[in-house]
């Protein structure tokens, strides 16, 4: 049987892009299926009715969401070159560190970016101090899944470009080279990945977005 | 044969899936009681990016995160599986155990919450059950079929959730909207390796009222 493989996803969810950045590495061919947020689409509807997000990935008319759970079924589902090691004490390690990412790093570098003055300074800390974890984690590594592009880096890696991006909306430096180098040179490593450096969202059109964005929250103080 | 350390503390929810999982896999262990309010140093060494707990201790190797040490449990001992084996179906049962940790919040807010706060905690409370037993259980048995498995596990807590309706005064989980997750419940207590190991109603009962009285006497004016 063919496999039909839909990504359900919007031009700028860095969510969304973790699942583009699997199936290509993976070498998957897939069907993306943009969808405007502002004006749900029925097929997003009826794929995730419970949370009505992006990114949905569709395996042959099955829906899986959740980026995180999304990409451990593209682990399981399609064996060859895997994203995950083998050691169970180090894949338990790389499933920590991902949800470190999503519940603490990227809600923290968030506010530092949707905040002015006082906050923007508060909100500083927390932000420094989960980058710094995530520093130590490179720690004699070249990506975090160690020689190779793991699922780490994949959960990680909005980062990539989201951060350079903030950093030229605010005009605030967040991941300084001397405080961070095992991150700077990671970032570069990454973003120069092929499937990664083909895959991401025009440059300008991020910074617009997210100038608006920031804009809006400045607006509402 | 490795050692295995479980560092919990009485009688959080989180620390008790780990007890269940451990003891349907048929693991023994040392259990180690931590009074959080004046953490050790033992835990501050083994988790020291959340310094929470549970936390395993797996032959000297620590493992964070409920979720995380879920997966490592089912993964180092396959025996007594407790994820489906077709990659779809362990998304759904993933995908179910992070809307459980989504929502925890919301049951928090209903826990602690008075006046109009509560009202709001209620309603939503109420709407994250129906999604539940709707579209998470239905007609089955345990959330991924007729054996109980990780998310049954991550949604342990809701066996008891009727003493907290005791103290709050307020039932959310009425057996007349909620008759799949009611059977769910008493099928869950009489699971061999979850029914042995079962907080004790009153013990509970007093350590929640208890600590709810002095969230309420610690945020009134």
């Amino acid at each position: 049987m063919a496999e039909e493989v839909k990504l359900i996803r919007t031009w700028s969810s860095p969510f969304a892009l973790r699942i583009v950045w699997a199936l290509k590495l993976k070498g998957i061919e897939f069907e993306t299926v943009l969808e405007d947020l502002a004006s749900k689409s029925p097929l997003l509807l009826q794929s995730n009715p419970v949370h009505k997000k992006v990114p949905v990935l569709v395996h042959n008319g099955k829906p899986v969401s959740e980026s995180l759970v999304i990409l451990e079924y593209i682990e399981e589902t399609w064996k060859e070159k895997p994203l995950l090691p083998e050691d169970p004490y180090e894949k338990a390690s790389s499933r920590f560190w991902a949800k470190f990412s999503d519940e603490k790093l990227l809600p923290s570098v968030w506010t530092v970016f949707i905040s002015q003055g006082n906050k923007q300074e508060e909100a500083l800390v927390p932000a420094l101090e989960n980058l710094q974890f995530i520093e130590e984690q490179l720690e004699g590594k070249k990506f975090f899944g160690g020689e190779k592009i793991g699922l780490l880096d994949l959960a990680i890696g909005w980062m990539a470009d989201m951060v350079s991006v903030l950093e030229e909306v605010t005009g605030l430096k967040l991941i300084q080279e001397d405080k961070f180098p095992l991150l700077s040179a990671w970032i570069e490593i990454f973003a120069d990945v092929p499937e990664i450096k083909e895959s991401g969202a025009p440059r300008e059109k991020l910074i617009s977005k997210f100038q608006a964005i920031r804009d809006a929250y400045a607006a509402t103080k | 044969m490795e050692e295995v350390k479980l560092i919990g503390s009485w009688p959080s929810p989180y620390g008790y899936r780990i007890i269940w999982a451990l003891n349907l896999k048929g693991v023994k262990y040392e259990y180690v009681d931590e009074d959080l309010s004046n953490k050790s140093q033992m835990l501050l060494q083994y988790n020291p990016i959340h310094k929470k707990i549970p936390v395993l201790v797996h032959g000297q190797k620590p493992i964070a995160e409920s979720t995380v040490i879920l997966e490592y449990i089912e993964e180092t001992w396959p025996h007594n599986s407790l994820l489906p084996k077709d990659p779809y179906e362990r998304a759904l049962a993933r995908f179910w155990i992070k809307f459980i940790e989504e929502k925890s919040p919301t049951f928090m807010a209903f826990y602690v919450a008075v006046g109009e706060e509560q009202e709001k905690a209620i309603k939503e409370a109420r709407e994250q059950l129906k999604i539940l037993e709707e579209q998470g259980l239905g007609d089955k048995k345990f959330f991924c079929g007729n054996e109980i498995g990780l998310t049954d596990i991550a949604c342990g807590w809701m066996a008891t959730i009727d003493v907290i309706e005791e103290i709050v005064g307020v039932q959310v989980l009425d057996s007349d909207s909620f008759p799949c997750l009611h059977a769910w419940i008493n099928n869950f207590k009489q699971v061999p390796g979850i029914k042995e190991d079962f907080p004790d109603r009153d013990q509970i009962l007093a350590y929640y009222k208890h600590k709810r009285d002095m969230f309420i006497a610690s945020t009134s004016s």
